[in-house]
C-alpha cells in the first residue's frame, strides 16, 4: 500500500521521464527515416546514416561559423548533401548490384568511416555550439515539465513524415518508388529508371540526415559523436520494421521512452548506464518474438 | 577452399596442417560456386549468404611442388618464425608490430570462422575478446597455481560460452539482422565489465594487468618471449583452424552459409552448427583476447575492447578474404602496417603541413575507401591477390 501511495505521489515525475523519452525517441526516429527510405528502395542497410548526419551538421555549422547568413549556409548545405548522396549511389552502390545485402551492409561500413574521415579533415573535430534560434526553455504542462525545443523536434518530425507520406502516396514519383521496393525486375520491366529512384532516394535520405543533424547538433552539440546515432537508430529499426515510416516513429516512442525509462527505474541498482545496451535487449526480444517488427512486412523468402 | 590459403605468412602453416595430405573429396556444390560478378549466371546460388569466397575446388595440376619442397618450406617457415625472427628482432618490432599482428590476426580467424565460413554476420568480436581476457586474469587470480596456458583455455572457453548465449537468436534471425544480437553482445559486456569490480578484482578503473607470463618455468616477459608465446599460441590454433574448416564441420559451416534450407536437407543439424560456429569463433577470440590483454598490452581496460575494435577486426577479414584463414594473416598485417606506414610517411614528407589529427582521419577515408574497393574489385581480398599472383609467379616464362 505504502508503495503505491509512495508511487502516486512520484507519478508526476514518472510522466516527466516517459514525455521526455518519447521526445528523444522522436529525435531517434528521425534518423531510422533516412535508413527506412533507403532500405524501401534499394534494400540496403546503410550503415553510414548517422555519418551522414554529422556530415551534414558538421557542415552546416562550418559554413555558419564562415559568416554566412543562414538560408544560405542551409542551401549549400543541402547542395552538398545531394552531391554526396549522388555520389555514394555512384560510386559505392552502383557498382554493387546484385550481391547479397550483407556484402552492401559492409559496404556502407566502409562508407561510413570515409564520410567521417572526410569530415572532419574538411572541417576539423572540434565540438560546434549549434543555436536555431529556438528556446529551450522548459514550461509547465499539467504540472510536467515539458522542453520546448523538444517539442519543436517533435513537430519538425511529424511534418516531414507527413511530406514523405504523401511524396510515397500522392506522387509518380511515390508510385515508381513503392513499385521498386515491391519487386525491381518488374520495376524494371515496366519501363521504371532505377538509378533515378535509387538518386533520388539517397537524395532524400541527405535530406533527413540534415534536419536530423540539425535538431541533434542544436542538442547535444556538432560533434563526432552525432554519428554514434545510428546505433540507437538501429533498435528503432528492428522494433518498428525495416520498411515503414510510422513504424520507426512508433519504434522511435518505444525506444526512447523505455530506455529513460529503464535507466531511471532499473539502472540505479546497477549504477547506471543500461542506456546503451537495454534498446538491444529489446530489440533482441522483438525479433525473436515478431521478427518483422511493428509494421514490417513479413518477408517471403525466397531462395 | 584451398587456394587462396597457400599464400604468404602462413602458407607453411596450412601446409603443416595438411600434413602433405592433398584432401580429394569434392567440395559441397555450394562452396564451390564461383564468387560472382553481377550479371554472372552462378549469382543464383551466391545471393544467399555471403558471397563465397570459396574457390574452384583445386586440381591437382596447379601444385608446383613436390612433398619434400612442401616439408622444406614448412620447416624453413619454422625455423624463420622462431629462430631468425627473435634472433634479429628489436624490441619496437616486436611489441609494436609482431605481436598485435599475432594476436589480430588470431581474433581475425576467429571471426572469419563465424562470418566468413558460417555466414553470420558479428559486430561483437571485440566483446568476445574482453570476456577472454578478463575470464583468464581471473582464473589465474582466483585459482591457486593455475597455469597461464590452462587460462587461456578456460577463458576461450567462458568467451566461447558468452558466445553460444549471443548466438541464440541465430536460430531464429539470419543475415545482418544479427548485428543487432551481437551488437547487444558489444555494449552488454563492455558495461557489465565496468559496473561490476568483480571482474577486475575491484580496480576502481575497471583496469586488469598481465600476471607474470610464466609458462613451464620459463619466463616469457620479455618483449622476445611475448612474441614467441604469441606466436606459439596463434599458429597452435591457427593450424587447428585450417584443419576445422577441411574437415566436415567446416563444410557444415560453409553449406549453412551457402543455403540453410539446402543445409537443412541433406541432414546438417542447423542450430547445432551455427552454434559451434559462435563457440569457435568466440573462443578464439577469446584467446586473442587474453594475448591481447598480457602478451601485447600488460594492462587493458575494458574500454580496450569496444566497438571500434570489432570493426577492426572486422575489417581486417573484408581486406584479407572473408572465409580464408590467410587472409585472416594478410589482413592483419596490412592493418598493423599501413597506420605506421602512414605515420613515416607524413612524418618524412609532410612534417609540419599535416598534424596528427588529420592524419588520423585520412587513416580512416582511407580505411573506408579500401573495404569499399575491396568489396567491389575483390571480394576473396588480399588472399586472393596473393594468390593470382603466386599463379603468375609461377607460370611467368610460360604464361603472361
Amino acid at each position: 500500500m505504502s508503495s503505491l501511495t509512495s508511487w502516486f505521489a512520484n507519478s508526476s515525475f514518472f510522466w516527466e521521464v516517459l514525455v521526455g523519452g518519447l521526445l528523444a525517441g522522436v529525435m531517434y526516429s528521425m534518423v531510422a527515416i533516412g535508413f527506412v527510405l533507403i532500405y524501401k528502395a534499394s534494400g540496403v542497410f546503410n550503415f553510414a546514416q548517422g555519418s551522414m548526419v554529422l556530415f551534414a551538421a558538421l557542415t552546416f555549422v562550418s559554413i555558419l561559423e564562415r559568416g554566412v547568413p543562414f538560408v544560405l549556409a542551409l542551401g549549400i548545405t543541402l547542395g552538398a548533401m545531394l552531391l554526396l548522396a549522388g555520389l555514394i549511389e555512384r560510386v559505392v552502390l552502383r557498382p554493387l548490384v546484385n550481391r547479397p545485402p550483407i556484402v552492401l551492409f559492409m559496404a556502407t561500413l566502409g562508407l561510413s568511416f570515409v564520410i567521417e574521415g572526410l569530415a572532419q579533415t574538411l572541417w576539423g573535430s572540434q565540438v560546434h555550439g549549434l543555436e536555431l534560434g529556438i528556446e529551450d526553455r522548459p514550461f509547465e504542462l499539467h504540472g510536467i515539465m515539458v522542453s520546448q525545443f523538444d517539442l519543436f523536434a517533435a513537430g519538425t518530425a511529424g511534418a516531414l513524415v507527413l511530406v514523405l507520406g504523401l511524396l510515397f502516396n500522392k506522387t509518380r514519383f511515390g508510385l515508381a518508388l513503392r513499385a521498386v521496393a515491391d519487386d525491381q525486375l518488374a520495376a524494371l520491366a515496366v519501363g521504371i529508371d532505377l538509378r533515378r529512384v535509387w538518386g533520388m532516394v539517397w537524395a532524400a535520405a541527405g535530406l533527413v540526415a540534415l534536419v536530423a543533424g540539425l535538431l541533434w547538433g542544436a542538442r547535444v552539440g556538432v560533434q563526432f559523436s552525432l554519428s554514434l546515432i545510428v546505433l540507437k537508430a538501429l533498435p528503432v529499426l528492428i522494433i518498428g520494421g525495416f520498411s515503414s515510416i510510422a513504424g520507426t516513429i512508433v519504434g522511435g516512442l518505444l525506444v526512447g521512452a523505455t530506455e529513460k525509462l529503464a535507466e531511471v527505474y532499473i539502472g540505479p541498482r546497477f549504477d547506471g548506464g543500461i542506456e546503451n545496451w537495454f534498446p538491444y535487449v529489446l530489440a533482441l526480444l522483438f525479433l525473436l518474438v515478431r521478427p518483422t517488427g511493428l509494421f514490417g512486412e513479413p518477408q517471403v523468402e525466397r531462395a | 577452399m584451398r587456394a587462396g590459403m597457400r599464400a604468404g605468412m602462413s602458407a607453411t602453416v596450412h601446409e603443416l596442417a595438411a600434413g602433405g595430405r592433398r584432401p580429394t573429396e569434392a567440395l559441397p556444390p555450394a562452396a564451390a560456386a564461383r564468387p560472382d560478378r553481377p550479371g554472372r549466371p552462378s549469382s543464383a546460388l551466391a545471393h544467399r549468404g555471403l558471397r563465397p569466397s570459396g574457390r574452384a575446388p583445386a586440381t591437382g595440376t596447379r601444385r608446383g611442388f613436390g612433398p619434400g619442397v612442401g616439408l622444406g618450406l614448412r620447416l624453413g617457415f619454422l625455423l624463420l618464425a622462431f629462430g631468425v625472427v627473435p634472433a634479429l628482432g628489436n624490441d619496437y618490432w616486436f611489441s609494436a608490430i609482431l605481436i598485435p599482428f599475432l594476436v589480430l590476426s588470431l581474433g581475425a580467424v576467429g571471426l572469419n570462422i563465424l562470418t566468413g565460413y558460417a555466414g553470420q554476420l558479428s559486430l561483437g568480436s571485440a566483446a568476445f575478446m574482453a570476456v577472454g581476457a578478463f575470464a583468464s586474469y581471473n582464473f589465474l587470480l582466483r585459482v591457486p597455481h593455475m597455469p597461464l596456458l590452462v587460462s587461456f583455455l578456460l577463458g576461450g572457453l567462458t568467451a566461447a560460452a558468452v558466445g553460444v548465449l549471443f548466438g541464440l537468436p541465430s536460430l531464429r534471425i539470419k543475415g545482418f539482422y544479427l548485428i543487432v544480437s551481437t551488437l547487444a553482445a558489444q555494449f552488454f559486456v563492455e558495461w557489465a565489465l565496468t559496473k561490476f569490480g568483480w571482474f577486475s578484482n575491484f580496480n576502481a578503473s575497471g583496469v586488469i594487468t598481465a600476471p607474470p607470463l610464466v609458462v613451464l618455468g620459463h619466463d616469457f616477459s620479455s618483449p622476445r618471449g611475448r612474441y614467441l608465446l604469441s606466436l606459439g599460441v596463434v599458429l597452435g590454433l591457427t593450424v587447428l583452424a585450417r584443419n576445422l574448416v577441411r574437415g566436415e564441420l567446416g563444410r557444415s559451416w560453409m553449406a549453412v552459409r551457402d543455403m540453410d534450407t539446402a543445409a537443412a536437407v541433406i541432414g546438417i543439424p542447423i542450430l547445432e552448427t551455427k552454434l559451434l560456429a559462435f563457440a569457435t569463433s568466440s573462443f578464439y577470440c577469446g584467446v586473442a583476447g587474453a594475448l591481447w590483454a598480457f602478451a601485447y598490452l600488460g594492462t587493458v581496460e575494458p574500454h580496450g575492447f569496444d566497438l571500434g575494435r570489432s570493426f577492426q577486426i572486422l575489417f581486417i577479414i573484408i581486406v584479407g578474404g572473408l572465409g580464408s584463414i590467410s587472409g585472416a594473416f594478410l589482413g592483419s598485417a596490412f592493418i598493423v602496417l599501413l597506420p605506421i606506414l602512414m605515420d613515416n610517411l607524413a612524418t618524412a614528407y609532410f612534417s609540419g603541413i599535416i598534424d596528427a589529427g588529420h592524419i588520423e582521419n585520412l587513416q580512416k577515408v582511407i580505411f573506408g575507401a579500401l573495404i569499399i574497393v575491396f568489396l567491389i574489385k575483390e571480394p576473396a581480398g588480399l588472399a586472393r591477390l596473393v594468390e593470382n599472383l603466386r599463379e603468375k609467379v609461377r607460370r611467368w616464362p610460360l604464361v603472361g
